[in-house]
């Protein structure tokens, strides 16, 4: 239960991917033969249809390896286009890695970057984006769903301030694609992220959506023989963007009744969990929320203990101990989420192929251990005999 | 003669994938992050949780840690006259590794004097458990003494 770290193929993902691994294994960029003219045919069905789940044009649609890599053209290549007037971006604090890392090598370049805060609910304040933009700022970057919480941002919202005030707007809708619909032209995105492999494609591929009108410039990070129009040069690899292309068609059938189940499952998930436990709290706005990404913390017990003890569910923590770095999630933090809170969440995803059943497996499972845990916890122990947490001079280590 | 080779791996694959349980109802055998089984052991049953009456003047109480760092532990020793422990309890609130610790910590402090329980070192835990380097800070040896002393302190 851990599909926004990655989604299985979907079948019929497969189905279209085989025959451009075993026959169809042109280089597409082949102007000279049949085998070239094929696998080109497939890559420009593909990029329609990606762009037709979010209604963008097949031009603006680059491939890449991945929607970490469409974050790196989509900020340093803005943001060094247009090096000479504009030096300043915007993003918030709760991006993705790839995004705050970009950021911050641009900053080691001279650049100047605002990282703006959440809300307790997780969602950015639009008078304070407002206020952050300034004449000389080239690029807003703000992730449609979060990774780790399922927070919606107002991307419509976002999508008309910076239209009106003449400034990029870029989205990591790596969660997002095939899961909500999007729409780049009536939410105002002038770039988007794409990955295959969160929406039950395959991994080592992704996109880049660059609007053409108005064109927006970008310069290319990867030099090369000028594929995909220049931005991004390489080989295009046939069956991989096959792939997207077909899960993308797909997750466009699927989006509605996917959407409808999902939130069933995630209901039942939240509903059970909360009324057999106490102290559960979730992270997140519950209402402007993608239902597939349910982040709850459990009170007085630890993410990782948590975690073992569900060692037959693949699930993940914003704990320390689950962290290279032994540092709480920094998205839980950005959301003023108590430290002690932080490293009892977990996370829990539902996707396209979750079945009731192991959600319902899950939760006995979950509540099962809570309580073992919050038995051997001697934080539970004083909160019961009534003690307040808080009161507490907690010593150094 | 390629083509309809495709076609049948083409619909043998699809077949295998629909028919076969996903692949994530696969026993998941290695355990997470490859715990060492004496971890994992101490962690599915643990010893000696839980509390010693804390009014009784045999027993002591450490308590050492913050939530904040996501690590509590409670240890508590009753001791007899000689200065021989001859009960321990622990609770924790902190990942598998932490929780390992503790509980061979009351494993063996049991049956030793204070003086001896003072000597037992983080390393010496984490070697017992097999930690990874990473986890030392989960059997500090300044938690094991600031607990053991706080309980020797109550005690006397």
């Amino acid at each position: 239960m851990d599909v926004q770290a990655t989604t299985p193929l979907d079948p019929r993902v497969l189905d279209a991917m085989l025959p451009y691994l075993i026959n169809y294994y042109g280089n597409p960029h082949s102007r000279t033969h049949a085998y070239g003219w094929e696998s080109e045919a497939a890559m420009e069905r593909a990029r329609q249809q990606v762009a037709s789940l979010i209604g963008a044009d097949p031009r603006e649609i680059i491939f890449t390896s991945g929607a970490t890599e469409s974050n790196n053209i989509a900020i340093k290549g803005v943001a060094r286009f247009y090096r000479s007037r504009k030096k300043h971006l915007i993003t918030t604090q709760t991006e993705h890695k790839c995004v705050l890392d970009s950021c911050r090598s641009l900053e080691a370049e001279g650049f100047q970057v605002t990282y703006l805060p959440v809300q307790k609910s997780g969602i950015i304040d639009l008078k304070e984006l407002e206020a952050a933009i300034q004449p000389d700022t080239s690029l807003v970057s703000v992730m449609t769903v979060n990774n780790e919480i399922g927070v919606k941002q107002p991307i419509a919202e976002i999508g008309q301030i910076c239209s009106s005030r003449k400034v990029y707007f870029h989205t990591d809708a790596a969660q997002a694609v095939g899961k909500i619909p999007l729409d780049v032209n009536d939410m105002k995105i002038d770039l988007m992220s794409i990955s295959g492999h969160k929406i039950y494609g395959p991994k080592g591929v992704g996109a880049i959506y660059i609007r053409r009108r108005p064109r927006v410039r970008v310069e290319a990070l990867q030099s090369g023989g000028g594929q995909e129009r220049g931005m991004r040069s390489g080989t295009v690899p046939t069956p991989l963007v096959v792939g997207l292309g077909a899960a993308c068609e797909v997750a466009q059938q699927e989006m509605e009744y996917d959407h409808k189940r999902i939130s069933k499952l995630a209901e039942r998930l939240i509903q059970n969990i909360m009324k057999s436990l106490p102290d559960v709290v979730m992270n997140g706005d519950p209402e402007h929320h993608y239902p597939g990404c349910i982040n709850l913390s459990f009170a007085y017990v630890e993410g990782e203990s948590l975690l073992m003890a569900l060692k037959d569910v693949a699930l993940s923590s914003g704990s320390a101990c689950t962290s290279a770095s032994l540092e709480p999630s920094y998205v839980l933090r950005a959301i003023g989420t108590d430290e002690d809170l932080a490293h009892s969440s977990i996370r829990f995803g539902i996707g396209r192929f979750t079945t009731e059943e192991e959600v319902d497996y899950t939760v006995e499972k979950c509540i099962q251990h809570v309580k073992r845990l919050r038995e051997m916890s001697p934080l539970w122990e004083m909160v019961q005999d009534g003690i307040d947490l808080k009161s507490i001079k907690w010593t150094q280590h | 003669m390629a083509a309809a080779g495709a076609g049948r791996l083409r619909r043998a694959a699809s077949a295998l994938l629909l028919r076969s349980p996903r692949l994530p109802a696969r026993e998941l055998s290695a355990p997470a992050r490859l715990y060492h089984k004496k971890v994992v052991d101490h962690y599915e049953n643990p010893r000696n949780v839980g509390s010693l009456d804390k009014t009784s003047k045999n027993v002591g109480t450490g308590l050492v840690g913050a939530p904040a760092c996501g690590d509590v532990m409670k240890l508590q020793i009753q001791v007899d006259e000689k200065g021989k422990i001859v009960d321990a309890r622990f609770k924790t609130f902190g990942c598998g590794s932490a929780i390992a610790s503790s509980s061979l910590a009351t494993e063996w402090v049991k049956g030793k004097t204070v003086e001896e329980a003072l000597t037992i070192k983080n390393t010496d835990i984490a070697k017992e458990l097999c930690l990874p380097p990473v986890k030392l800070h989960c059997s500090r040896k300044k938690g094991m003494r600031n607990i053991s002393l706080n309980a020797s302190m109550e005690v006397y």
